[in-house]
């Protein structure tokens, strides 16, 4: 089938590829560079004299062990879930709309809309994060999850908004058309067509939220209360010194996103295979 | 084909939303620039005091400027690493690409707070690198620079940043017709011509997109600085996160944000007229 496509392929290509064992090594070596950090912190992690020095002697456990009493951190890992599930339902929601809203409504101020919602992206976040906390201080609210939450949640609009607005634009708007033709409401159409379309973008959304959410400082570090976030107490405690327990939860938390990571990839290619 | 209601109830909750938890708090922001303090206390009388404090004391002038040699070093570093790896990856990883393209992806989804925690383990005095020179016996005593340092902001940062600028220019190379690649050597055309004449300019946008990125976020840091940066390291959010916490100056802090946002904001806009001029060639 691709005979015909392939000799014409083939000669340029390997001539693309003569100059590049010089390329290959850099790209190898840049590779070594993004990774070494994370490699050093999982291997440390398991070291028993703590997180530096060379070579890393005495594997152990104990950090890991350590990590299991640590009241104070688990504390904190569910808060951290606990702000990302309520952001991820809170910008969804907010978003699809506004993503329905570009899509298909035409209102006074579009155009400042669209680059509003994005500017928290955008910005470096201490900006966003200096201007929620004045206002929470003006509105007389008191710091907590809650300030946090809603900071999140209103920040991460932007990843939704642009994830969502994506995916209506790649949906076959004849499919609504017949679906409001054939006699069912708005509603319906929405519930039974609109929203199963973008079930993908949905889920991705959805999880990108879910991580920027869970990982995010800068914006967390102004609004936060009594009650810290995992990045807050980690924070926290590099200011006290470190120990490995950082890295092994660190280890953890990574290992947790790999592997939501590589379901989410399973989810993707099975719903595409169902697609064609 | 959508009734006004729908328009209404897709539009107004979001508008709202959006109004009152974002345009109102920057708005606050903006107002608090040109407001005052007296007594401890912030009084709501408009003036450009804060603007001309920034103007005349050369401290915010220095660390605004440290805060952009930075940040430039911090883009030029991740363009150096971030390009090379996605044009090795677009034009001749062959058959691995995809799985080389997710090792790239890889470290995103480790906290950026857990990166620089990173970098302070490898960096310090007592650290894995000092630890492994003297393994080989390259140094006696620790090799002290290496962490507190802009060295270390920008080792850092650029850490973070690569794989942002590698993603669009990964893209950009992707979307590069290979035809026109294959002409360009069929005719005669040097590798090192063909990249210089057809690839570099059409992978522009991507390049440009990366840049201002990484530029725009290493500008307005605070963290790296806190984490590995030392007092040689300080940068411009730093100012403004003292000036909002120990040194309670909201409306010169406020002053120095609305600077960083005008600046970003002017950046991206130079960007998009630039991104929008080199897509039609």
């Amino acid at each position: 089938m691709s005979a015909t496509t392939t000799p014409s392929v083939t000669p340029s290509a390997t001539a693309v590829a003569r100059g590049a064992p010089l390329l290959a090594t850099y790209a190898w070596l840049v590779f070594a560079f993004i990774h070494l950090p994370i490699i050093v912190l999982i291997v440390y992690s398991f070291n028993r004299d703590g997180v530096g020095g060379f070579p890393p002697r005495h594997l152990t456990l104990d950090w890991y062990r350590q990590l299991f009493g640590d009241g104070a951190i688990w504390t904190s890992v569910l808060n951290s879930l606990i702000v990302a599930a309520c952001s991820v339902a809170l910008s969804l929601t907010l978003g699809l709309l506004a993503a329905l809203a570009l899509d298909r409504a035409s209102f006074p101020g579009k155009a400042l809309f669209r680059r509003l919602v994005l500017l928290p992206l955008i910005l470096p976040g201490i900006i966003t994060g200096l201007s929620l906390l004045m206002f929470a201080v003006y509105a007389g609210a008191h710091l907590s999850l809650v300030t946090v939450f809603l900071g999140h949640g209103t920040a991460l609009i932007s990843v939704a908004t642009t994830e969502l607005f994506a995916g209506l634009h790649k949906m076959d708007r004849a499919q609504e058309e017949a679906s409001l033709d054939l006699g069912a409401t708005p509603l319906q159409t929405f519930w039974r067509v609109t929203l199963p379309n973008l079930k993908l973008s949905l889920i991705a959304a959805g999880l990108l939220i879910f991580t920027l959410s869970m990982d995010e400082i800068a914006v967390t570090f102004f609004l936060i209360g009594r009650d810290n976030t995992l990045p807050l107490e980690i924070w926290g405690r590099l200011r006290r010194g470190i120990t490995p327990e950082i890295n092994a939860i660190s280890t953890l938390i990574f290992a947790a996103s790999v592997i939501l990571i590589v379901i989410w990839f399973q989810l993707r290619t099975r719903a595409q295979r169902k697609a064609f | 084909m959508y009734s006004r209601a729908y328009k209404l109830f897709v539009s107004l909750p979001p508008l709202l939303w959006v109004g009152l938890f974002l345009l109102l708090p920057y708005a606050l922001m903006l107002a608090h620039s040109f407001w005052m303090l007296r007594d401890g206390f912030v009084v709501h009388q408009w003036n450009l005091q804060n603007y001309r404090t920034l103007a005349t004391n050369p401290v915010y002038a220095q660390v605004l400027l440290r805060s952009m040699r930075i940040a430039a070093s911090v883009t030029l570093c991740s363009l150096l690493l971030g390009y090379p790896l996605a044009y090795y990856l677009s034009f001749h990883a062959g058959p691995r690409k995809e799985i080389l393209y997710q090792l790239v992806i890889v470290p995103l989804w480790v906290s950026y707070l857990v990166r620089g925690y990173a970098w302070k383990t490898i960096l310090g005095s007592d650290g894995v690198l000092n630890g492994f020179l003297q393994y080989l016996h390259l140094t006696n005593a620790p090799v002290g620079f290496l962490l507190y340092s802009p060295f270390a902001v920008i080792l850092m940062l650029t850490h973070i940043y690569t794989p942002f600028v590698f993603l669009p220019i990964y893209a950009a190379l992707e979307h590069i017709p290979r035809p026109l690649v294959e002409a360009s050597q069929d005719l005669g055309a040097s590798p090192w011509k063909t990249f210089l004449r057809i690839i570099l300019p059409l992978s522009l946008p991507g390049l440009l997109a990366g840049a201002t990125f990484a530029f725009v976020l290493s500008l307005g840091d605070f963290l790296a600085p806190l984490l590995v940066g030392g007092a040689s390291g300080t940068m411009i959010a730093n100012i403004v996160q003292s000036l909002f916490g120990a040194a309670y100056d909201w409306p010169l802090g406020a002053a120095i944000s609305v600077c960083i946002l005008l600046i970003t904001v002017t950046l991206l806009f130079l960007t998009e007229r630039l991104e929008k001029r080199w897509s039609f060639r």
